[in-house]
């Protein structure tokens, strides 16, 4: 177990390596001047200059690399172009509202996902698996930027139950949440019904129903608990999609996130955040994703032989 | 039963590619300016109405059918081409190759693919061409993983060892003996695919960082459709249900195929 242990940290750390260095390279990269495209055509030569050496872009490029690195390990993240504020000050301020509406979105998507996923399951080739399949696929077929404002249209406008955008208080964050769940939702429910339907062939459960437990006895205790590994690993490779949607979906409830930033940053071509907004977003679902590995092992002994 | 769900899906699409193809030669004007007709709904005389500039809404849709056309023909093009061919030369190479083609894939899997595509779109300048290559950097991945993966089930196939055995050079063994076994599943992947980019398109423009004014976009109508949602909630409507209907078609079709193909395979 601590040997799995090391080997997934160190692993997700060459990966986190990785992560930063191609963030770095980003800029140098693409094609163009960075520098121009920030300012725009009619920047003065002094000006681009004086970008150039407040980004460290006139270094060479290991020297610049290597300030990166030893700036990230420090903790240190730079400051904004924009606000002259330090970057890590903006992101901690703007952390808890993202992952409330990720947390937020997981429980919806979760709440709608099994049991759909086992109704389907359950009636499997019938009506109601149709029925639930078909959602699934809507589900999936449909962006978030395009059920946002169908959501802000019944239920702010017509309805008026929820705010239409903004976050003053706890149900600004019930239609994003929708809104970034029902995807995830559509997604792991095919996945639910797939892992029952292999689950439900196993002798246990057969056992479990012929020493007389109830069906739903049976689905709860014995179906869904050795279908939920697979589903585990399924929602932390998800984990990606969610915060992805979530840079959409902060975008259109403005949402005060870390989604919201990256957008914000990237119009007002203040990249050092936009970078910082990339790293962290992506080193957090690496993560997820060595956390969910790593659970995975401790709840399955069965993946010990295999590691 | 069965046919409807092949054939509703192709229709749309069908209807969708030809309508996008011969729209350059439509009595159309997606850019004139009726001022009288400024969020007008539709209406017999315009069957989708009017948006917040006064323009006609169904020329402004075929507009944007060929963006998404576009940007999905060739992100799909480009990134499996590309994909493919990293994917097979890294199982095939083996070796030190195939273990740092794998670490790349690994780091450009450990982002959140959108959020690459935002960023990179967003350091970009804002035109189609370079939606492309933002889509297109995040898609080989997907591809490369696929063709490397059934790469390294088929070397060990008797027909790739007997080219093998009778001196074939690599890329004659890659093209002619392992290509043409990857196409099924690189098939499937493609047309998921095209579902995925149509999206990621919309989603960069719905952002502000995909085709700019005055060409459209299915994902910037919506976005300028959102302002007026109270007063002409046909501006998002109409966008997003041609959108819906577009995805949903492909992955009808993909799940089709993909069973189709498998069943092909079983015998």
């Amino acid at each position: 177990m601590l040997q799995l242990f090391f080997a997934r940290l160190l692993s997700m750390f060459g990966v986190i390596l990785g992560v930063v260095t191609l963030v770095f390279l980003l800029i140098h990269l693409v094609p163009g001047d960075p520098v121009q495209a920030m300012l725009g055509e009619s920047a003065t030569a002094t000006d681009q200059v004086a970008l150039r050496h407040a980004l460290g872009l006139d270094q060479p490029l290991l020297t610049q690399y290597f300030n990166t690195l030893q700036n990230l390990v420090r903790g240190d993240l730079g400051t904004s172009l924009y606000s002259k504020e330090p970057i890590r000050e903006m992101l901690a301020r703007r952390i808890p509202v993202t992952v409330l509406l990720t947390l937020a979105g997981l429980a919806v998507a979760m709440a709608i996902a099994l049991p759909l996923g086992s109704v389907a399951a359950l009636n499997k080739d019938k009506f109601w698996d149709y029925t639930a399949m078909s959602f699934s696929l809507l589900g999936i077929s449909v962006p978030h930027f395009w059920l946002a404002p169908l959501l802000i249209m019944i239920f702010s406008l017509h309805l008026g139950w929820f705010p239409v955008s903004g976050y003053q208080s706890w149900d600004s964050l019930i239609l994003p949440a929708l809104t970034l769940g029902t995807a995830l939702a559509a997604i792991l429910a095919r996945m639910v019904r797939a892992t029952l339907l292999e689950v439900l062939n196993e002798d246990y459960i057969r056992t479990a129903r012929a020493k007389g437990l109830s069906r739903r006895a049976v689905i709860i205790h014995h179906a869904l608990r050795n279908a939920a590994l697979p589903i585990l690993t399924v929602l932390g490779l998800q984990l990606g999609a969610l915060l992805g949607g979530a840079v959409i979906t902060e975008t259109i409830f403005s949402l005060p996130g870390i989604g919201q930033l990256t957008v914000e940053s990237i119009q007002r071509r203040d990249y050092p955040v936009v970078q910082a907004c990339v790293l962290l977003i992506s080193v957090s679902y690496v993560g997820v994703n060595t956390f969910t590995d790593l659970l995975y092992s401790w709840l399955d002994p069965r993946v010990h032989y295999h590691a | 039963m069965l046919k409807w769900r092949v054939l509703i899906p192709s229709v749309i699409l069908g209807s969708w590619a030809i309508l996008s193809l011969v729209a350059q030669w439509l009595p159309l004007h997606p850019n004139q300016i009726t001022l009288a007709a400024i969020l007008q709904p539709p209406s017999f005389d315009a069957i989708l109405g009017f948006d917040d500039l006064g323009r006609p809404l169904l020329a402004r849709l075929l507009m944007g059918a060929r963006t998404s056309f576009f940007v999905a023909f060739w992100v799909v093009l480009i990134s499996m081409s590309f994909g493919t061919l990293i994917g097979m030369i890294s199982a095939w190479l083996g070796g030190y190759v195939d273990l740092w083609i794998v670490r790349i894939i690994d780091v450009f899997l450990a982002f959140p693919s959108i959020l690459l595509a935002i960023a990179l779109s967003g350091l970009l300048k804002p035109d189609i061409s370079n939606v492309v290559f933002a889509l297109s950097a995040v898609g080989w991945v997907g591809f490369a993983r696929l063709a490397r993966a059934q790469t390294l089930s088929l070397k060990r196939r008797e027909h790739v060892q007997a080219a093998v055995a009778l001196g074939a050079g690599n890329f004659r063994i890659l093209r002619w003996h392992v290509l043409p076994l990857l196409l099924a599943p690189l098939t499937v992947e493609a047309t998921f695919g095209i579902a995925g980019v149509v999206i990621a398109e919309a989603g960069l423009s719905f952002l502000g960082l995909g085709v700019q004014a005055p060409a459209a976009s299915w994902g910037s109508m919506i976005r300028d459709g959102t302002l007026y949602m109270l007063i002409a909630p046909h501006l998002v409507l109409a966008p997003g249900i041609a959108l819906c209907g577009v995805v949903l078609s492909v992955n009808l079709l993909g799940d089709r195929l993909r069973d189709y193909l498998d069943v092909k395979r079983k015998d």
